[in-house]
């Protein structure tokens, strides 16, 4: 296993895609087929972290005690310069258009990828 | 062909000890009442499904609740296009022959039958389990995300989407089935609770309890004759995350596969049904089905466009926003009202003219589209 990337959703500090071999088309949710042209097993790479915010919303609302102990967190968009787009946390001034760069921070028990502006 | 032939639909609000097989029975006997018929005469049931009581084949508990025996009997989900996505299933189905009578039902004890809380936790469920859900975003999250975008692309204002929750109140005001009978203003809205920014607590629509139902069948059964000139639907995606372009979206393409379908244009639509679980959402798909130019809708509300003296009434009952949202019975009480309105039955609220009437739901974060147009025939 020493040789998978690291994997936000598995707890790992890292953002992990996928990229087929045939058709060029770049993934973000895991599948083990290419959802553009179905070619089985794209290729699993590692995200470098950095982005342009593509839209934002800042959660004052919480539905659970775990994720209401962190109100208000910024739920982000982010277009991701290997051309995906990624559900995350950020900074709450940032802004459509920004230019960010990812580090990892607990959330509800688990470690999310969280944005801030690149420097 | 298809006529609408009764329709049903309680009060939302609190329905303090009635479950969501109640409510669903109350506006079903409603609707077989108004079409004129029999228990026994119902050969089909498309039903939705209930956050507080889910099952498996809740079209066969509603039915055997309700004491019918189908001939055709199953649910359906697609979130909020759910009831627009059970009547375009309904219409084919009369129309091939399968089923004289659908009941096309909808109906939920969300607010008395768990916690706010657990209705929204529930509804956030629509997010991706691994690479969403996990963050912690809420409905309000993912359409303000949404909203956001709209925005920053078209010059959207929050005051601008404001104007929506306005409207939406002051047509419940004229309502008495309808959840909220306090008139907001624009002020209101912007000073109310933080939810999702830039989504705020009268930018969302409440939490409900009610049921709401309708009869499709083959032949009209009384003088009214309410038929489904064309209807059509598109799914683009499911999650936010995958959504694509704004100008890419599925209402575009539903509203232009239903124009074809039904040789209809936007200036021949008199009343306009729209989805509106948020102003975001209202705004966008007005936008999206040529209701209004990009970035216009609120001018147009504000110009008095979509009130019951408007050239396009929109939403007369409230809406999702005011009238309130028990789930799949949300939306339909949008054709409940359409119906009323083209039956010339909405008493105060009734509009000049309402021979056609363009209706849209959207289920997910505005993933699955469902266009129908309804049309009064002599």
């Amino acid at each position: 296993m020493s040789d998978r990337a690291a994997d936000w959703t598995k707890g790992e500090q890292g953002i992990v895609y996928q990229c087929c071999d045939a058709c060029g088309k770049v993934q973000y949710f895991h599948r083990s087929f290419c959802a553009a042209c179905g070619t089985p097993d794209p290729v699993e790479k590692s995200a470098s972290g950095a982005g342009t915010i593509y839209a934002t919303s800042l959660v004052c609302r919480a539905a659970t005690p775990e994720t209401r102990a962190h109100v208000p967190y910024n739920i982000v968009l982010v277009d991701a310069v290997e051309g995906f787009r990624i559900m995350a946390h950020g900074d709450n001034d940032l802004v459509i258009g920004d230019e960010v760069t990812v580090r990892y921070q607990p959330f509800a028990g688990r470690l999310v990828p969280y944005f801030a502006k690149a420097k | 062909m298809s006529f609408i032939t009764g329709v049903g639909l309680t009060s939302y609000g609190k329905h303090e000890g009635s479950s969501s097989l109640d409510l669903m029975s109350k506006a079903a006997e409603q609707a077989i009442a108004d079409a004129g018929l029999k228990r026994s005469e119902i050969d089909g049931v498309l039903c939705g499904y209930s956050t507080v009581s889910p099952h498996i084949m809740l079209a066969t508990v509603f039915a055997e609740h309700f004491g019918i025996r189908p001939s055709y009997a199953h649910a359906v989900q697609v979130g909020g296009a759910t009831g627009l996505a059970m009547t375009m299933l309904a219409h084919y189905l009369v129309d091939a022959g399968v089923a004289k009578h659908v009941l096309v039902v909808g109906g939920e004890n969300r607010l008395t039958g768990q916690s706010r809380d657990a209705s929204i936790q529930a509804l956030a469920q629509v997010g991706h389990p691994d690479y969403e859900v996990t963050l912690g975003p809420t409905i309000p999250a993912y359409y303000g995300l949404v909203a956001s975008r709209y925005m920053h692309e078209y010059g959207v204002t929050q005051q601008d989407l404001a104007e929506f929750a306005v409207l939406m109140r002051a047509h419940a005001l004229m309502h008495p089935g309808a959840q909220f009978h306090e008139p907001i203003t624009v002020a209101d809205v912007m000073a109310s609770k933080p939810v999702a920014m830039p989504l705020k607590l009268l930018d969302c629509c409440p939490v409900s309890d009610g049921g709401a139902a309708f009869v499709v069948s083959r032949e009209r059964t009384g003088e009214a004759g309410i038929r489904v000139r064309g209807c059509a639907q598109a799914h683009t995606h499911q999650h936010v995350t995958a959504m694509p372009a704004l100008s890419e979206l599925g209402a575009e393409i539903s509203i232009a596969k239903a124009k074809a379908a039904s040789g209809l244009a936007i200036s021949d639509v008199r009343y306009a049904a729209v989805y509106d679980s948020f102003t975001i959402t209202l705004a966008m798909l007005l936008e999206d089905l040529g209701l209004a130019k990009r970035g216009e809708a609120a001018a147009r509300v504000r110009a008095g466009h979509f009130g019951r003296d408007g050239e396009m009434p929109l939403n007369t009952h409230g809406g999702l926003l005011s009238y309130g949202h028990c789930g799949v019975g949300g939306a339909m009480a949008h054709l409940v009202e359409a119906h009323l309105q083209m039956t010339g039955r909405a008493g105060k609220r009734q509009v000049r003219d309402a021979s056609i009437a363009l209706l849209h739901g959207d289920g997910g974060v505005l993933s699955s589209h469902v266009s129908m147009f309804l049309e009064r025939v002599r």
